[in-house]
C-alpha cells in the first residue's frame, strides 16, 4: 500500500502503544488535534487520554516528566513540536537523559524516544526549520535516528520505542509526505546499520534524513552525465556505521557528506575525519561536504538559497572527479 | 475562563507559618495540623536529627582531611529534612538535590555510599529502586520535574503513592520548578514541592532572589496551594507535609511547602561565608537550632535521660564511623567503569575507546587499579 512517511510513524506509534500499555505519547497538540503534522492523529481516541495526552507548553516540562516517567517504568515517546524548540529542554536532554542510567551505574533506565521534526524546505517561519542533530551526536548517552524513507520511519520508529538507552528520533519533517509502497508493519535493518540506497561505483554519497531524497536525485541526474553514484543513508547518527561508511568509500574511492545542518563542526566533519582515519590510501580525492552555510537558517523565501539540493551535490560531484 | 477554578484564597498561604514547637520545648496543639506521633516517634525524630548531624560533621571533616572534594552541609536544617521525610510511607519517593543527607538517612540510604558523589569516586553509589531515593541532582530545581513525571506516572498506574522533591531559595528562581509545578497543577499530580528556604543560595540572599511576597506564593500561580511552616520546627515540618501527602494521596493534587530555616554552614566547603553575612547574624540564627527545642520537648515528657542520650550519642558515633570507613581511603572507581552504562549495546567504535583505556592502563602497569 502507498504510506506516507508520516503515515509510517503514526502507525509505528500506533503498534507500539498497542502491544505494550507502558508505551505513552505526548507532547503540545499531541492529543486532540493529533500534532501539528497529525503525526499522531488518532492516538488519543484509540488509546485514550492517559495514554496519549496535551502537554502544557513547556519543553523542559515535557522531557524532564518522561525521564519521571521512564524512572516510572513507562516508555514515553514525548514530541518537541519543531527543531527549534528543543533548546529550552536543553538542560533535561543532556544533563540528565543522556547521564542518569550511567551516573545511577546501569540502576536507571531511561528508554524515552524524543521526536523532534526536523529541517527545512517547508516555508516554514523562523526556528522551525533548524538541523540541531549535531548537539545529539555529540552527548554520550543518546542515540540519534533519522529515517530517509517511510518503511525505515515505521521500523526505526519501533526500534527506537523498543530501546532501553534514550534516542532521539529526528524526523525530516520536509519528507512526511514523501510516498512509498509499503506494507505495515515492516521490519528493515537495525537503525545502527548504515543502507546503501543506490549503488556506484564512482564516488559515495553520504547523507540522512531528508538529504537521501536529494542524494538520490542528484545520482539520478549524475547518471545523465554519465557519473555513477553510490548513495548510502547512516539512518543512525549516534552510532555512526563506521565500517559501512569505510566499505563504501573504498569502493568508490571519493566520498562526499550532505546535510542540512550547517558546515562547521557538523556530522560532515566527524565523517570526514573518521574516513581520513581509516580510508587514506583509498581515497582519489579529499573528502568534501554539501552542508547548509555558517550562517542563521535564513528566511523562507531564501531557504532554497541555503538548502544544499542537486546543483550543489553536483557541483562537488564534479570537483571530487576532477580532483 | 479558569482551569480549574478554585478559590485562589484556599491557594494563599495562611498569614503565618505553621509553628509547633518553641525553642523552649514547648508545644502548641493545631487542629488543622494533628500530629499522630506517639512518644517513641517523638524520639525517633530527634535521633534522626542527631545522627544527621554527627554525620553532616564528620563530612565535613572528610572533606577537611581532603577524603571528600566537596561537601554541601545540611547543618541547621534537620527538622526540615528530617520531619518532611518522615512524613512520607515507604512507598513514597523523594527527589533530592544534593544537600538532603538527613532526608536520606531517614529512606535508610547508605551515608557513605550517598558521600561518594562528592568523594568523586563514582557519581552515585546507592540504588534509588531499593529505597525510593533518587540520586542527587546538582542542575538547580531540575529533578522537581522528574518528582512530578513518577508522580504522574503512579497517579496513570492508579498507584496512591506520592513523591516529594526538596530544592531551595535559590532554586525558585530557575525555570524547571516552575514547569514542575504547571504540569502537577493540569495534571493533578501526587507530588510535594518542599522548598528549603535557608536564606541564601551560595552568597545572594532571599531578597535579592524574589520580589514574591513569599516563596509559598509562588505556588498560587499554578493552582498549588502554598504553605509555610517552622522549618527549625520538626513537628511542623512533620505535620504540615503529612497534610500534603494525605492530600496528594486522596487524589487533590500537589502541595507546595515552604519551609523556613537557615543555612548555618557554608554553601559548601568550598565556600566562604564570612564575606556576604555577619556573626550577629549566625549567633541569632543559632537560637533557633532545630536539635535544642526537640530535645527540650523530650525532657519536658520526662522521654529524655541521660541512657538515651548516651544511646542516640553511640549510634550517631557509631554511623559515623561507617561513613569515615567507607569513605576514608576508598579505592578510586575502576576506569573501566567508565565505558558502562552509556550504551545498553555499545558499537565497535565505542569499544575502540575502550581498548585504549585498557592498553593505556596496561602499559602503566596498572591492570590492578585502584589504590
Amino acid at each position: 500500500m502507498t504510506v506516507t512517511m508520516a503515515q509510517a510513524i503514526n502507525t509505528a506509534l500506533h503498534d507500539a502503544m498497542a502491544e505494550d500499555a507502558k508505551v505513552l505519547v505526548f507532547g503540545e497538540d499531541v492529543g486532540r488535534l493529533g500534532g501539528v503534522f497529525r503525526v499522531t492523529d488518532g492516538l488519543q481516541a484509540a488509546f485514550g487520554e492517559d495514554r496519549c495526552y496535551d502537554t502544557p507548553l513547556a519543553e523542559s516540562g515535557i522531557v524532564g516528566t518522561a525521564i519521571g516517567l521512564a524512572m516510572y517504568g513507562y516508555r514515553p515517546v514525548a514530541e518537541m513540536q519543531f527543531d527549534g524548540f528543543t533548546y529550552p529542554a536543553f538542560e533535561q536532554i543532556v544533563s540528565h537523559l543522556a547521564k542518569m542510567p550511567n551516573r545511577s551505574r546501569g540502576t536507571v533506565k531511561l528508554p524515552v524516544t524524543l521526536r523532534i521534526p526536523y529541517g527545512g524546505g517547508i516555508g516554514a517561519v523562523e526556528h522551525h526549520s533548524e538541523s540541531p542533530e549535531a548537539y545529539w551526536a555529540h552527548t554520550a548517552g543518546l542515540k540519534v535516528m533519522t529515517p530517509g524513507v517511510p518503511a525505515d520511519a515505521y521500523s526505526m520508529m519501533r526500534e527506537a520505542i523498543a530501546s532501553d538507552d534514550p534516542v532521539v528520533f529526528l524526523e525530516p519533517k520536509r519528507r512526511y509526505w514523501m510516498k512509498a509502497d509499503v506494507e505495515l508493519p515492516v521490519s528493515t535493518e537495525p537503525a545502527r546499520q548504515a543502507v546503501v540506497r543506490r549503488e556506484g561505483s564512482d564516488l559515495t554519497l553520504i547523507c540522512y534524513g531528508p538529504m537521501v531524497r536529494t542524494a538520490l536525485d542528484a545520482a539520478d541526474a549524475a547518471a545523465d552525465e554519465g557519473w555513477s553514484l553510490q548513495v548510502l543513508d547512516l539512518r543512525s547518527l549516534s552510532p555512526l556505521d563506521t565500517p559501512t561508511i569505510i566499505d563504501a568509500v573504498q569502493r568508490t574511492g571519493r566520498a562526499i557528506v550532505v546535510h542540512e545542518a550547517a558546515m562547521t563542526l557538523g556530522m560532515g566533519a566527524e565523517i570526514a575525519a573518521r574516513i581520513q582515519e581509516r580510508a587514506f590510501y583509498h581515497l582519489e580525492a579529499p573528502v568534501l561536504r554539501v552542508t547548509g552555510f555558517d550562517t542563521p537558517y535564513p528566511p523562507a523565501k531564501l531557504e532554497e538559497y541555503w538548502l544544499p539540493d542537486v546543483d550543489r551535490v553536483l557541483d562537488a560531484v564534479e570537483r571530487s572527479l576532477s580532483y | 475562563v479558569t482551569a480549574h477554578p478554585s478559590d485562589p484564597n484556599t491557594l494563599l498561604p495562611p498569614p503565618e507559618p505553621v509553628h509547633l514547637l518553641d525553642p523552649d520545648g514547648t508545644l502548641h496543639d493545631d487542629p488543622d495540623h494533628p500530629l499522630g506521633l506517639d512518644d517513641d516517634d517523638l524520639r525517633l525524630l530527634y535521633r534522626f536529627m542527631a545522627v544527621t548531624r554527627k554525620v553532616d560533621r564528620e563530612a565535613i571533616n572528610l572533606q577537611r582531611q581532603g577524603q571528600l572534594g566537596v561537601y554541601a552541609s545540611c547543618l541547621g536544617q534537620e527538622a526540615a529534612q528530617v520531619g518532611s521525610a518522615f512524613a512520607l510511607d515507604d512507598n513514597d519517593w523523594i527527589f533530592p538535590s544534593y544537600r538532603e543527607l538527613g532526608a536520606a538517612l531517614v529512606r535508610d540510604v547508605d551515608a557513605a555510599g550517598f558521600l561518594h558523589l562528592y568523594r568523586g569516586t563514582w557519581l552515585s553509589d546507592h540504588d534509588p529502586y531499593a529505597h525510593n531515593f533518587a540520586l542527587m541532582s546538582i542542575p538547580i530545581g531540575t529533578q522537581a520535574l522528574h518528582a512530578t513525571g513518577f508522580a504522574m506516572g503512579a497517579r496513570f498506574d492508579r498507584n496512591p503513592i506520592v513523591t516529594m522533591t526538596y530544592f531551595g531559595d535559590g532554586g525558585t528562581s530557575e525555570g524547571d520548578p516552575h514547569e514542575a509545578m504547571t504540569f502537577a497543577g493540569v495534571m493533578q499530580a501526587p507530588v510535594i514541592f518542599f522548598v528549603q528556604n535557608n536564606q541564601y543560595a551560595i552568597s545572594v540572599p532571599l531578597e535579592k532572589q524574589t520580589a514574591a511576597p513569599t516563596l509559598a506564593h509562588k505556588a498560587v500561580g499554578y493552582g498549588i496551594p502554598g504553605r509555610r511552616c517552622d522549618g527549625n520546627d520538626v513537628l511542623a515540618t512533620y505535620a504540615v507535609t503529612r497534610r500534603a501527602v494525605e492530600r496528594a494521596r486522596r487524589g487533590e493534587g500537589p502541595t507546595f511547602i515552604e519551609a523556613l530555616t537557615y543555612r548555618m554552614e557554608a554553601h559548601t566547603t568550598s565556600d566562604d561565608p564570612t564575606r556576604y553575612r555577619t556573626q550577629e547574624e549566625l549567633d541569632e540564627a543559632a537560637k533557633t537550632d532545630p536539635l535544642a527545642r526537640m530535645r527540650n520537648l523530650l525532657t519536658k515528657r520526662d522521654l529524655y535521660d541521660d541512657e538515651l542520650d548516651r544511646e542516640i550519642e553511640e549510634q550517631a558515633q557509631q554511623t559515623a564511623s561507617e561513613v569515615r570507613a567507607g569513605i576514608y581511603d576508598a579505592p578510586h572507581g575502576d576506569p573501566m567503569e567508565l565505558f558502562e552504562h552509556v550504551y545498553v549495546d555499545p558499537t565497535g567504535h565505542f569499544e575502540e575507546q575502550r581498548e585504549l583505556l585498557r592498553s593505556e592502563l596496561d602499559a602503566d602497569g596498572a591492570s590492578e587499579v585502584g589504590r
